[in-house]
């Protein structure tokens, strides 16, 4: 098993041959543009296809953008909620490797007592939800 | 011949192209974007693939500090495969299952200790889990390949249609064991804990003894009664042995326990809120069922009544980070506990709670 990291990338030649279509697409719009007062016909022909090239060209690039922002695996942070068994005093940080529910914490920041951690999770922003009638 | 320079003449024989087209050639087009959208699918499963292999090699070096490269090793545990034992004559396959499973959790502890000689217990059960969510990983990942290849090599539709059917929810079970690799590296407590969580919140403060195989009971009172409360022991990735340590509570009682109430994570249908607390009848235990089994022969055979109460989340929420929904339904699903024990038992009566789940970063 080897580690290959290209997995996450787009192969060059895609690429170039999305960028190729895209040319080809504009050069076909701008040239019907020009031609449309001497061939009408042909400049309609090549305006059809020139937007239609430019639309699914357009279209399997912003494709290929999604796949590549898909590919990345998101870290949510994670608080650890400390309590103060002398003062009982909560404080909120970074979780830390080695945290566990029920740990010894370091000591209270208001009175240097022993802490407890009462708390490890994550936190996930709900995306604004639709009017859901069921 | 004239080239047709009319533009109604040439769209529609552009029209008649594209029909004579999709009328040989539609279900190969179709096949074709099928197998497309396999493919992209199949490079994120090999990203998220190796960089759980990375996560975890890195994890053995930081916390194993291994005198060798312990990649090779990796490797060959992702390869790993446990045959599941015959069940023709399906008596007695429950033991051959739990022995089949034993074997399997002493090897791969045996080799987490050889790849990872620094870790202690904790480290080494976390370790154990991060190995196993990279093992799932890389066996969806083979599994989806093995069917776009052979889509690919029979240009089958039905062959790539199977697997593009079920693509969605499989992507969403490797995103959940992504997360879940991160989770078991640091030992961050996860969504199935929230029934180790429920327990280690009832007993924090009472002493505890070892029950069973990495499981350990308090003596509680709540409500008047008195609670044998179980978990698995933490805070290392470890489900423990339920089933036998339910049992073996129940036979030193001699069989005078007036009810059995189990609290576990339980998968919610879409449309559910996250952490909603819900009560029921039965054994509340996943796993390949050795220790339903046990703790249902044990209820059986003193006829003592059980209870559940389930703590609802996703296949995601369960592997991943716990949420902070799962967090605060921890003190409902206890509310709820008090209520079923003062509703279903008497006063003075002897009752078994048991909550299951990896204990990850739970401490007692």
């Amino acid at each position: 098993m080897q580690n290959q990291s290209q997995t996450a990338k787009v192969p060059g030649r895609v690429l170039i041959v999305i960028f190729v279509a895209i040319i080809l697409s504009l050069t076909a719009i701008m040239l019907a543009t020009i031609i449309i007062d001497v061939y009408p016909d042909i400049a309609w022909i090549l305006l059809i296809f020139g937007a239609i090239g430019a639309i699914m060209s357009g279209y399997t690039l912003l494709q290929l953008r999604q796949r590549v922002l898909r590919t990345k695996i998101e870290t949510p942070p994670i608080t650890t909620t400390l309590e103060c068994k002398a003062c009982g005093t909560k404080s909120v940080r970074e979780f830390q490797r080695g945290d566990y529910i029920f740990k010894e914490g370091e000591p209270c920041q208001k009175c240097k007592g022993k802490t407890l951690i009462t708390a490890i999770y994550r936190e996930v922003k709900e995306k604004d939800k639709e009017l859901f009638p069921f | 011949m004239q080239f047709p320079t009319d533009i109604q003449t040439i769209l529609s024989m552009l029209f008649y192209v594209v029909f004579a087209i999709f009328l040989f050639y539609g279900q190969r087009i179709q096949m074709y974007i099928m197998i497309r959208e396999v493919q992209g699918s199949l490079y994120r499963l090999k990203y998220i693939r190796d960089e759980g292999r990375k996560i975890t090699i890195e994890t053995i070096k930081e916390i194993g500090k291994p005198q060798v490269d312990p990649t090779a090793r990796v490797d060959r545990f992702l390869e790993y495969f446990t045959i599941s034992p015959q069940n023709l004559d399906p008596a007695g396959v429950v033991w051959k299952l739990e022995h089949i499973l034993d074997v399997r959790d002493t090897r791969l502890k045996d080799e987490v200790k050889t790849m990872a000689p620094a870790a202690d217990e904790t480290q080494a059960n976390n370790l154990e889990n991060t190995l196993e969510a990279g093992m799932a990983l890389n066996y969806i990942y083979k599994v989806i390949r093995h069917f776009y290849l052979l889509g690919k090599k029979t240009l089958s539709l039905y062959v790539i249609m199977q697997i593009q059917m079920i693509l969605p929810l499989v992507m969403r079970e490797a995103e959940a064991y992504a997360s879940a690799l991160k989770a078991f590296a640091y030992g961050q407590p996860i969504g199935d804990g929230a029934g180790a969580l429920v327990a280690a919140k009832l007993t924090y403060g009472y002493e505890k003894r070892k029950i069973a195989k990495d499981c350990v009971v308090a003596t509680v009172p709540i409500e008047g009664r008195t609670a044998f409360v179980i978990k698995a022991e933490g805070p290392g990735g470890n489900v423990g042995k339920p089933g036998d340590a339910i049992k073996t509570v129940i036979d030193e009682n001699e069989g005078k326990i007036a009810s059995v109430i189990m609290i576990d994570a339980a998968m919610k249908l879409e449309g559910e809120p996250v952490g909603e607390v819900s009560e029921g009848i039965g054994a509340a235990i996943g796993g390949p069922g050795v220790d339903q089994f046990k703790i249902e022969e044990s209820l059986v055979k003193y006829r003592i009544p059980i209870n559940a109460v389930i703590i609802k989340e996703d296949v995601g929420d369960a592997v991943s980070p716990m949420r902070k929904e799962i967090f605060d339904s921890v003190d409902k699903a206890i509310e709820r506990i008090k209520q079923v024990a003062l509703e279903r038992t008497k006063e003075g009566d002897k009752i078994v709670i048991a909550g299951i789940g990896n204990t990850i970063g739970i401490g007692q």
